[in-house]
């Protein structure tokens, strides 16, 4: 009986071919792994394996290279664009892409991507937006939300003094050289499933040459934000998705 | 075909990009060296080699173009001058970690700061001692002619992938902006090789590539220190590069690199006129010092003099290569000034000779 039940018909979850076997140092419930997976979900789908090449961030992710199992570099903090667009303009044949978070891409390399974005590198961004720097401690990013207590700004985050959380997603929208950009999340299957759709579309888009392709995803850092992971899912929708609203903010034009 | 031609010197090393078969080049504008990026920009090489060349958004960018490039297996460069290289010493220090071959390009003018436009040799010192954080080293190659910096851009190239290894061609004001004859060499192809080391995309059935210079475990990154000390020391025995005049019977040294050389070369036959018996060597290889020729004229000499554009940095290395066998002093003009051949023969006077 159990024999014929494993028959390729019956199959509804099998191991993700660009991820490796390697167990994730991610915090319990944390948002890369999943982000991670359906990254490498579209890869697969795809059938781009063997012509991808990431570009890890320092950052919580710095190591996403053991999880995704295709050719990456790990570029210094903030860099990851500036690799990409080396690597991308070296080979534009291959599929690239950047996976970076908030402190990375928003703060010490603002430079970058708003430079690489602009130059409309044909290079996919996958941007991680926990509000947090996870990596260092839990200290404050361009995007936490006011008000938002981290370790350097355990009183809150005071707009006046600090400044405001950033909304990069929306400014590099309004560059020419992005061709598609919108803002997911990986905390329900539906959204799973959405922000596969949209690193899916993003990866396809490369091939057409024509601008940069950036993928926000709102995470959440059970361990920054001092919560259990369901916690942490909570206070994101309650918190984060006002101020980060989800959705497709650049679509191309038909 | 061989060519000659009467070139700048930043216009000379721009074209012996493209002929070394270069694929890539990244940078920054900024004087006395943009004029690199706009013959490239000019000559359009994309058209004739399928080289890509590419303004960056800020030296930082630049190098870290060059980082993904030179992972991927080609040969990047890049090019600036003192106070760009200073924002490049990040992306070289991971360029060394990961061991990635690269050629950059140090057309020195005077600091600190943003000192002046007028040529200096005042980033010796980060050429030759690292620069960037961590125990690591570039070869640094110094030219004295536009011809050199023609041909250092070939080796540069070749020993960068030797090495894999960062490549300093540390330059100045004076050679990028001078004009002289210059035979170039011939267009190589560019690479078509793809290296195990390099990201090129996974091949069925073998482990994906990672190019990174970061390790968790210290013990592992003892092991990378270790590596790469081994290949400095491979590096020290095999790349050596000087040139002498006249040190058969010298009784005196003078020593210096690049520009300064050529002035103090003329010291050093006006001084010969006169009947002091000085030498000159001129090392090329800044790392690798050319420590053995030092060592082994040290003992026929009553003296040494260091002539730099510098408030005194080779003279450091000078001293440790003698090790007290002979008297070392230093003479040089900074700020952008050049010294002449007068005040060199002068100093050699009063503070060897005299002293
Ligand atoms: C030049 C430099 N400055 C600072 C750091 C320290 N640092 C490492 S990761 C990080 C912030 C990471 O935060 P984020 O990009 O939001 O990623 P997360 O860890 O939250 O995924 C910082 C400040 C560094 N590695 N390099
Ligand atoms: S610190 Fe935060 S972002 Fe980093 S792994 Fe833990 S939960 Fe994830």
């Amino acid at each position: 009986m159990s024999e014929n039940l494993i028959t390729p018909e019956n199959l509804v979850y099998k191991k993700t071919k660009s991820m490796t076997d390697r167990i994730l140092h991610y915090c319990p419930g944390c948002g890369h792994g999943t982000a991670h997976r359906m990254l490498a979900e579209a890869i697969d789908e795809l059938g781009i394996q063997g012509e991808t090449i990431g570009v890890a961030p320092v950052g919580c992710s710095v190591l996403a290279y053991y999880y995704f199992d295709v050719d990456m570099q790990e570029a210094a903090h903030g860099r990851a664009p500036a690799v990409a667009t080396g690597i991308k303009r070296v080979f534009p044949e291959k599929y690239v892409f950047t996976y970076q978070g908030d402190g990375d891409l928003a703060a010490i390399g603002t430079a970058e991507t708003i430079h690489a974005c602009n130059r409309g590198e044909n290079i996919l961004v996958v941007f991680i937006n926990n509000g947090i720097y996870g990596m260092t401690g839990g200290q404050m990013a361009p995007t936490t939300l006011e008000g938002m207590k981290s370790s350097t700004s355990p009183r809150g985050r005071d707009v006046k003094t600090m400044g405001s959380p950033l909304k990069i997603t929306e400014m590099i929208a309004q560059l020419p050289g992005t061709y598609f950009v919108t803002r997911q999340a990986v905390h329900t299957p539906a959204n799973v499933r959405k922000t596969k759709r949209a690193l899916k579309k993003a990866l396809e888009y490369q091939k057409l040459n024509k601008g940069t392709c950036f993928v926000e995803i709102v995470a959440n850092c059970p361990s920054g934000w001092k919560m259990t992971p369901v916690q942490s899912n909570k206070w994101m929708e309650e918190n984060m998705f006002p101020f980060y609203p989800l959705g497709d903010i650049k679509v191309p034009e038909k | 075909m061989k060519e000659l031609r009467l070139m700048k010197g930043n216009e000379a090393l721009a074209e012996a990009a493209i002929r070394a078969g270069a694929d890539a080049y990244f940078g920054y504008p900024i004087t006395p060296q943009s004029e690199i990026i706009e013959y490239l920009m000019a000559e359009n090489p994309e058209e004739r080699t399928g080289m890509v060349v590419l303004q960056a958004e800020s030296e930082v960018a630049a190098i870290n173009m060059v980082y993904g490039a030179a992972g991927c297996g080609k040969r990047a460069i890049t090019s600036s001058s003192s106070p760009g290289i200073s924002l490049k010493q990040e992306g070289l220090s991971y360029i060394a970690g990961a061991e990635l071959p690269c050629v950059v390009v140090n057309v020195v003018r005077a600091g600190p700061g943003l000192g002046t436009i007028q040529p200096s040799q005042s980033d010796y010192f980060q050429a030759v001692k690292g620069g960037g954080h961590g125990d690591y080293k570039m070869i640094v190659l110094a030219p004295a002619t536009v011809q050199e910096s023609v041909d250092y851009v070939k080796l540069a190239f070749e020993l960068a992938f030797k090495y894999r290894n960062p490549i300093m061609i540390l330059s100045d004001g004076i050679i990028g902006q001078m004009m002289e004859k210059v035979e170039l060499f011939e267009q190589q192809p560019r690479l078509t090789e793809e290296f195990e080391w390099a990201t090129v995309g996974k091949k069925p059935n073998k482990d994906s590539v990672i190019v990174t210079s970061l390790q968790l475990q210290s013990e592992e990154q003892e092991k990378v220190n270790l590596r790469l000390q081994a290949k400095y020391r491979e590096i020290e025995k095999n790349e050596v590069l000087y040139e002498s005049y006249k040190c058969e019977d010298a009784e005196y040294l003078f020593t210096a690199f690049g520009s300064c050389a050529r002035i103090t070369r003329k010291a050093m036959e006006m001084a010969r006129e006169k009947g002091i018996k000085v030498g000159l060597l001129r090392p090329q290889t800044l790392y690798p010092f050319p420590v053995d020729a030092y060592r082994n004229l040290a003992g026929q000499l009553k003296g040494i003099l260091t002539v730099e554009m510098n408030a005194g940095q080779m003279v450091e290395d000078v001293r440790l290569a003698v090790n007290g066998q002979t008297k070392v002093e230093h003479f040089g003009r900074f700020g952008g000034m050049i010294p002449s051949p007068e005040e060199i023969l002068n100093a050699l006077e009063q503070k060897i000779i005299g002293g």
